[in-house]
């Protein structure tokens, strides 16, 4: 059926290829089209046009400081979870020109150019990167000053999420309240079912996509067990033992294992203990590589490099993405306010889960758990909130 | 955290800089001199407005920029003063340029004294070294509505009595009604004043706890050291007020690199009551 009026709210079924038509349509209306793909043996963002650049039939297993991919009979289209990538990068890019410098005469002409924003479209998005999306606007665009460029990029975003079916043993967003099941923020939602999609439509603009593609009315049935799927997947990740490590798992248990972190009144346990003990011994494990700042779907941390020619008279402003792990980032003439790991990682932990709170009257933390996979000697988050709380497991 | 005290010149792109001139270059005393400048848009010139404690992004091309608090007089609009210490990169640069050359400026950014609040009230103002500039800007204000405030003080430190920021204009603090008191670490042949650090000045003051504010700034390690002394005389940490000092890029809460706990000492400071501050300043390495 095809139909030009899909309302917002509305659920519709596809059939699995059909997303083609989804994605055709989009690049039709001009966007951009990007989706998870595999590259460097991980799941990336990269663009894409054909549903055979997707990883169908992939699974990831993540774990502290581990990750592999691999290919699985039951996998279907989207049952790897979320891998290092993140929207961050498409919204707040790594590198970005914010004021252009130009000596004639001289005298020195200053330009702001306009932000590149071309109209993009993202397939395959989670619930926990979208409560990023929502996390970031916050940073963004909610003080005093909006940042015009953020803002062009995000406007002409169009999200086509997805409801995770599956969970890595790192994932925790059941304990963030962001997921498994995506809530709102998204043009589409897909929901895999063993041979369709049910899609939900969640904007105007998603209904005008998906009414190019060849979809039948849901019936009562496919919505429910399409919304029984993504709470028996949450109420599976909460009967999950609590940070059994990987080392562990390889002896032999073939529980399924994974995080949770509890998150009462934690940002006071925190704040209240700047001095515990277990910061020092975090920060002796420890790298300051600033991994977990680069996976971070809502670190927002930034430098601001003069990128100058050889002459001092083409000059740049750029913005680049910065780690609180480094000494650099709290330094002044009078000094390195953190000078140590321990410090830099106690900023870190606290800032994510603690004062932002204060700032943006959220938590930081999504629970997508890619801080603990990509960390060269997988510290934890959650275990780390535990120790502080005096219920190590 | 304190609202932004003041909007006024809010830009619509935060990271558009506006080009300005130096119209004055004042030596105060070695390594830190007063920059005059003008802003080559005269319509900009004539709106732009701040208030003591405000600060803002100066901006060499090739260089970068470096947050500098703001010096002169808020009510004498058009002119538009920094006291800036050479310490840096943007700072060595800004040395070597004279009279007429051109500084990017954005601004003005973050919070200010709260001389509201301080109406009424016995005024100290404890400061060390440059930290005496941002400071400047509330004293002017105070003299232009010296009737508003009851005693005002002004407690300052210098490391020798050639780094006494500007010592000529002291007299006529004095004269204007602002009580003087001035410290150095090291006298020489001529000084006749005190020696010694900020805090002891404290110890000639009486004041009346419930109607005294202090504004301080200079190293944290002094502020740490007033607030000691301001405490000791059952002083409200409420109208306690420090000006923080932190890495900053964007001025506008988005870089990430001034955070001091829930702050962002750039647009919720610099200015904080202590007691917003307090449990952020103890732990080492915050």
């Amino acid at each position: 059926m095809k139909s030009s009026k899909l309302p917002v709210g509305a659920f519709v079924r596809i059939d699995k290829p059909q997303l083609q038509a989804i994605v055709d349509q989009l690049q039709q209306c001009g966007y951009r089209t990007v989706g998870p793909q595999l590259a460097d043996a991980a799941v990336v963002y990269d663009d894409f046009s054909t549903l055979d650049q997707l990883p169908i039939g992939y699974l990831d297993e993540q774990d502290g400081g581990y990750y592999r991919v691999r290919p699985s009979p039951d996998a279907g289209y989207f049952d790897y979870v979320v891998g290092p990538h993140s929207l961050k990068r498409y919204v707040f890019p790594s590198h970005e020109t914010l004021l252009e410098c130009r000596l004639a005469e001289g005298r020195w002409q200053l330009e702001t150019p306009p932000a590149e924003a071309v109209p993009l479209a993202v397939i395959g998005v989670r619930s926990c990167d979208l409560y990023a999306l929502e996390m970031l606007d916050c940073v963004f665009l909610s003080g005093p000053y909006a940042d015009p460029n953020y803002e062009a990029r995000r406007r002409n975003l169009f999200l086509v999420a997805v409801n995770c079916r599956r969970a890595a043993a790192t994932c925790f967003c059941h304990s963030m309240q962001t997921g498994p099941a995506v809530h709102a923020g998204y043009d589409l939602a897909l929901t895999e079912l063993a041979d369709r999609f049910v899609v939900a439509v969640g904007t105007e603009r998603g209904g005008q996509v998906l009414a190019h593609c060849d979809w039948g009315p849901c019936t009562t049935e496919e919505i429910s067990q399409s919304q029984e799927q993504s709470e028996n997947l949450r109420q599976a990740m909460q009967a999950r033992p609590r940070a059994a490590r990987r080392a562990a798992a390889d002896a032999g248990s073939t529980r399924p294992r994974g995080r949770s972190l509890d998150t009462t009144e934690i940002r006071d346990l925190l704040l209240n203990n700047l001095e515990h003990e277990r910061w020092a011994i975090v920060g002796q494990r420890c790298l300051a590589c600033g991994n977990c700042t680069m996976v971070c779907p809502t670190c927002f941390c930034n430098d601001i490099a003069e990128v100058s020619d050889l002459l001092g008279e083409q000059v740049r402003r750029e913005r680049r993405w910065a780690s609180c792990f480094t000494a650099e980032h709290s330094y002044m003439n009078s000094g390195t306010v953190r000078k140590s790991t321990t410090a830099r990682y106690r900023q870190w932990l606290t800032h994510k889960l603690a004062s932002w709170i204060d700032q943006f009257g959220t938590s930081g933390c999504t629970g997508c758990g890619r801080c603990i996979t990509w960390c060269p000697v997988g510290i934890d988050l959650t275990e780390e909130v535990a120790a502080i709380r005096g219920a190590e497991s | 955290m304190t609202a932004v005290a003041n909007i006024a010149g809010r830009q619509a792109n935060p990271w558009t800089v506006h080009l300005a001139r130096i119209s004055g270059i004042k030596r105060e005393v070695p390594g830190i001199s007063t920059y005059a400048l003008t802003f080559e848009d005269a319509e900009l010139a004539q709106r732009f407005r701040f208030e003591p404690g405000q600060f803002n992004m100066l901006y060499l091309p090739g260089f970068g920029e470096s947050a500098i608090s703001i010096s002169s007089d808020p009510e004498r609009s058009g002119m538009l003063g920094h006291t800036i210490r050479v310490s840096g990169n943007v700072t060595r640069a800004l040395a070597r340029k004279n009279v007429g050359d051109q500084v990017g400026v954005r601004g003005p950014f973050g919070s200010a004294w709260p001389m509201p609040a301080c109406r009424g009230h016995d005024v100290v103002i404890a400061c060390g070294g440059v930290g005496l500039a941002p400071l400047r800007p509330a004293i002017y204000h105070v003299l232009n509505h010296r009737q508003d405030f009851g005693r005002v003080f002004l407690l300052y430190g210098a490391r020798t009595p050639n780094d006494l920021l500007y010592h000529d204009e002291f007299d006529s603090w004095r004269d204007g009604g602002l009580e003087v008191e001035v410290t150095v670490d090291l006298g020489d042949a001529d000084w006749h004043g005190h020696l010694g650090v900020v805090p002891i000045l404290f110890y000639r003051l009486r004041l009346n706890a419930a109607k005294t504010c202090v504004l301080t700034c200079g190293p944290e390690i002094m502020m740490r050291f007033v607030i000691f002394e301001a405490l000791a005389r059952k002083l409200n940490p409420d109208k306690i007020f420090l000006s923080m000092e932190r890495n900053m890029q964007c001025a506008v809460g988005v870089c990430g690199h001034c955070q001091m706990g829930p702050a962002f000492v750039c647009k919720d400071g610099p200015v904080f009551s202590y007691k917003q501050m307090e449990p952020y300043l103890q732990p080492a390495d915050f």
